[in-house]
């Protein structure tokens, strides 16, 4: 990769958008990638699609949180690895913050039924952002009119929702089938 | 040895054997500080997990400043998270160097594009559990159609329709749903 020149801005704006994502992310490391590909993707216009996607796989199959993972990838794209480290400040800062405070008086926080409500009744909100996410992700792949990866979509889909296979595993094996069809293509072409 | 960097060893091991998010952490984070370092009770323990996921932030780093904070204060906070975070930053540093260099070879993107439907497949089953768990209460084995909920089915409705249609901010909607839906259920009791 060619060396990035360093521009304050884009830092700034990773910082910014990175603090910000980690602060409304509530659930597992799906929902803040759903969150970036909004933001990175569609508003930002930093990543491809396919790019992140391709993040998503690396930042959830490496050891880590994956939020963290995705955000040293994210950073350094962008400003290498001093981006990568203002990505990490970014996600890492909120989580610090707020868990100094509310570790001082976490009882009242655990039995506060307000809060207790706001959480669950945010999750309707939290899922309407994902859906919204695959139904245009999930378009694309059928644009692509490709039956191996309508049908890898397909089945992986029920792999980990009916059953229950992890994502790791799910990763590896579509890493397989990828290295059968590159292997597949090379045959054909001699 | 002192407890600060005997907290940090055991943080950097279980950001280095996590793999797969939060909920695989927080077995390596009980290992570590309730059965190896004795450090805190398992009662402890489970009001970290209840905060953890309480609060916004991936859930390893809200245990890891939790475990420290309760261990060491702010520089325990801060020591943990640091041990967490190490081996994400050298292990994905050196995967998205790689990443970088060679994803435009048309072999690497042959292999890459079978791994795209998976992911979008993995994100789609993330969402839908989180749908049946907010519409349910319940996780998709232990559904009972009479504990229904209309508001959080209404609010995942009106969400996706103010993000589709009217283009409003994934973070808006995500605050937004929990403030309405808090109203909805608290301002009755009020009155």
């Amino acid at each position: 990769m060619e060396k990035k020149k360093l521009d304050s801005k884009i830092l700034w704006q990773l910082f910014k958008s990175t603090f910000i994502l980690s602060a409304s992310t509530f659930g597992g490391g799906f929902v803040i990638v759903s969150l970036m590909k909004k933001k990175f993707v569609e508003e930002l216009g930093w990543l491809e699609e396919s790019e992140m996607l391709d993040i998503t796989a690396i930042a959830q199959s490496s050891p880590g949180p994956i939020p963290i993972n995705a955000s040293v990838i994210l950073g350094y794209r962008m400003q290498g690895i001093l981006g990568s480290f203002i990505a990490i400040l970014g996600t890492s800062i909120p989580p610090i913050a707020i868990i100094s405070v509310i570790s001082l008086f976490y009882k009242q926080f655990r039995e506060s039924t307000i809060i207790a409500t706001a959480l669950t009744v945010m999750r309707a909100g939290v899922a309407a952002v994902i859906c919204d996410v695959v139904i245009k992700l999930a378009q694309n792949i059928i644009k692509t009119k490709s039956i191996l990866y309508i049908s890898l979509m397909f089945i992986t889909f029920m792999m980990t929702y009916v059953f229950g296979v992890s994502a790791v595993t799910v990763i590896f094996l579509c890493l397989g089938i990828g290295f059968v069809t590159l292997f597949v293509e090379i045959l054909k072409s001699n | 040895m002192s407890i600060i960097w005997s907290l940090f060893l055991s943080f950097i091991q279980v950001g280095l054997f996590s793999v797969g998010g939060g909920y695989a952490a927080l077995p390596l984070i009980q290992n570590q500080i309730v059965n190896i370092r004795e450090l805190m009770t398992l009662a402890e323990f489970a009001d970290l997990v209840t905060i953890a996921e309480m609060t916004p932030g991936p859930i390893s780093i809200n245990a890891a400043t939790f475990v420290g904070t309760k261990l060491g204060g702010l520089p325990g906070a801060l020591i943990c998270t640091i041990g967490v975070i190490i081996p994400s930053f050298i292990i994905c540093l050196t995967l998205a160097h790689f990443y970088y260099k060679y994803r435009n070879f048309s072999g690497v993107q042959t292999i890459l594009a079978s791994l795209r439907p998976a992911v979008v497949a993995l994100i789609s089953s993330a969402g839908l559990s989180i749908l049946t768990l907010a519409i349910f209460q319940a996780e998709k084995e232990a559904i009972v159609l009479s504990n229904f909920r209309i508001v959080e089915c209404l609010l995942f409705v009106a969400g996706i329709i103010a993000l589709r249609k009217f283009k409003v901010g994934p973070i808006s909607i995500i605050f937004g749903s929990g403030l309405i839906g808090t109203l909805i259920y608290l301002l009755p009791s009020l009155f």
